[in-house]
C-alpha cells in the first residue's frame, strides 16, 4: 500500500522526523514510507539535514575587540567596587 | 570551527560564586560570542546588541548569588540577555520588530520552493570565511522570532523546553518556529550548496 500522507502532511511533521525519538513508531513508519516514495520530500529531508549539520559546526563570530574591551573594562570596574574597601579603581585584571 | 566540546562551565561557576572574578571573566570570554550573536539576532542592530551584551554580563555578575544551579549557567545567562534585548526593542519608538511572544499562524504555508539536490559535503566548496558569511547572512535575513529559536535550538543545542522557557513562549510555538526557520534556511542555502548541473532556476 502506498503512503497515505501528502507532502504537506509530511512537511508538517518534518521536525519529528529529523529529531529521532520524538515520534511513536507507527507514525514514524508512515513518515519513512512517504519519504522513501516521494523524491521531492527525500530532497527536502536530505538538504534540511545538511543545513543543520553545517550550522552545528559553526562557532559564533568573534566579538569586535572594541566591544570586548568596553565590556571587560565595565566589568572590572564593577568587580573592583565590590571588593572590601574597593573604591572602583581596583586592578582585578582577568588574565 | 567547531566549539570545543569539552567545556564544563560548572567548576568556573562555583568559583565565580565563591568570589573568584577571574573565573567569572573566563565565563564571559567563553560565552560572549554567543550572547552577542543572540543579541544581534533579536535586536537586529549592532549598537543595541553591544549594550545588551554588556548589560547581560553586568546583571549576571550582580545577581550571581541568586543563581541556584537548577539550570545551566548559560541558560540562565540567555534568559537575562533575552530580557535585555526585548527591553531594547520596546524602547524603540518606531519599532517594526516582532515581539517574541507574538502568536503565529500554524505554518500552513510551510515553505518549500527549491527542490534541488545538494553536494554531499556542501560546506567544502567554500573557505571558512566564505562559509561563515553565507551562514551569517542566511540567519540574519530571517525574522528575529525564527533566527532566535534556530540559534538556541539548533546551534546552541538547548532543549525545546529550555528554549521555550528562556524566550517565554510555549513549546508548540518553539516547534513551529523551528520548522519554519529550518525550512527557510534550507531554501536560502540551496543556491550556494546545490550540486553543479542542477539549475535551481530551471523551472522559472
Amino acid at each position: 500500500m502506498t503512503s497515505l500522507l501528502t507532502c504537506k502532511d509530511f512537511l508538517r511533521e518534518l521536525n519529528e522526523f529529523l529529531d529521532p525519538g520524538s515520534t511513536d513508531p507507527a507514525a514514524r513508519q508512515e513518515l519513512e514510507k512517504h519519504v522513501n516514495e516521494c523524491p521531492n520530500c527525500w530532497v527536502v529531508v536530505d538538504t534540511t539535514k545538511k543545513t543543520l549539520k553545517v550550522f552545528k559546526g559553526m562557532q559564533a563570530s568573534e566579538v569586535p575587540s572594541r566591544i570586548k574591551d568596553r565590556l571587560m573594562a565595565a566589568l572590572e570596574r564593577k568587580m573592583a567596587s565590590r571588593k572590601p574597601g574597593g573604591c572602583g579603581g581596583g586592578d582585578t585584571h582577568a588574565s | 570551527m567547531p566549539e570545543p566540546p569539552s567545556f564544563d562551565e560548572a567548576p568556573l561557576v562555583l568559583r565565580a560564586k565563591a568570589g573568584d572574578d577571574t573565573a567569572f571573566a573566563d565565563l564571559v570570554k567563553h560565552y560572549e560570542r554567543r550572547i552577542f550573536r543572540l543579541a544581534k539576532n533579536i535586536t537586529q542592530n549592532d549598537e543595541d546588541a553591544e549594550d545588551v551584551l554588556q548589560e547581560s554580563f553586568m546583571k549576571s555578575y550582580e545577581n550571581l548569588d541568586r543563581f541556584q544551579g537548577n539550570s545551566k549557567f548559560y541558560t540562565w545567562l540567555v534568559r537575562i540577555a533575552v530580557n535585555e534585548a526585548l527591553m531594547k526593542l520596546r524602547k524603540r519608538k518606531s519599532d517594526k520588530s516582532v515581539s517574541l511572544d507574538e502568536q503565529l499562524d500554524t505554518g500552513e504555508d510551510t515553505l518549500v520552493r527549491e527542490i534541488a539536490v545538494w553536494d554531499d559535503d556542501p560546506e567544502q566548496k567554500y573557505s571558512q570565511e566564505e562559509l561563515r558569511s553565507i551562514l551569517d547572512n542566511a540567519v540574519s535575513s530571517l525574522e528575529p522570532i525564527y533566527s532566535t529559536v534556530f540559534q538556541l535550538r539548533d546551534v546552541d543545542e538547548l532543549s525545546t523546553e529550555e528554549t521555550a522557557e528562556v524566550l517565554g513562549i510555549s513549546v508548540p510555538a518553539v516547534k513551529s518556529r523551528l520548522l519554519r526557520a529550518r525550512l527557510q534556511l534550507r531554501e536560502k542555502l540551496t543556491r550556494f550548496f546545490q550540486r553543479k548541473g542542477d539549475d535551481v532556476f530551471a523551472y522559472l
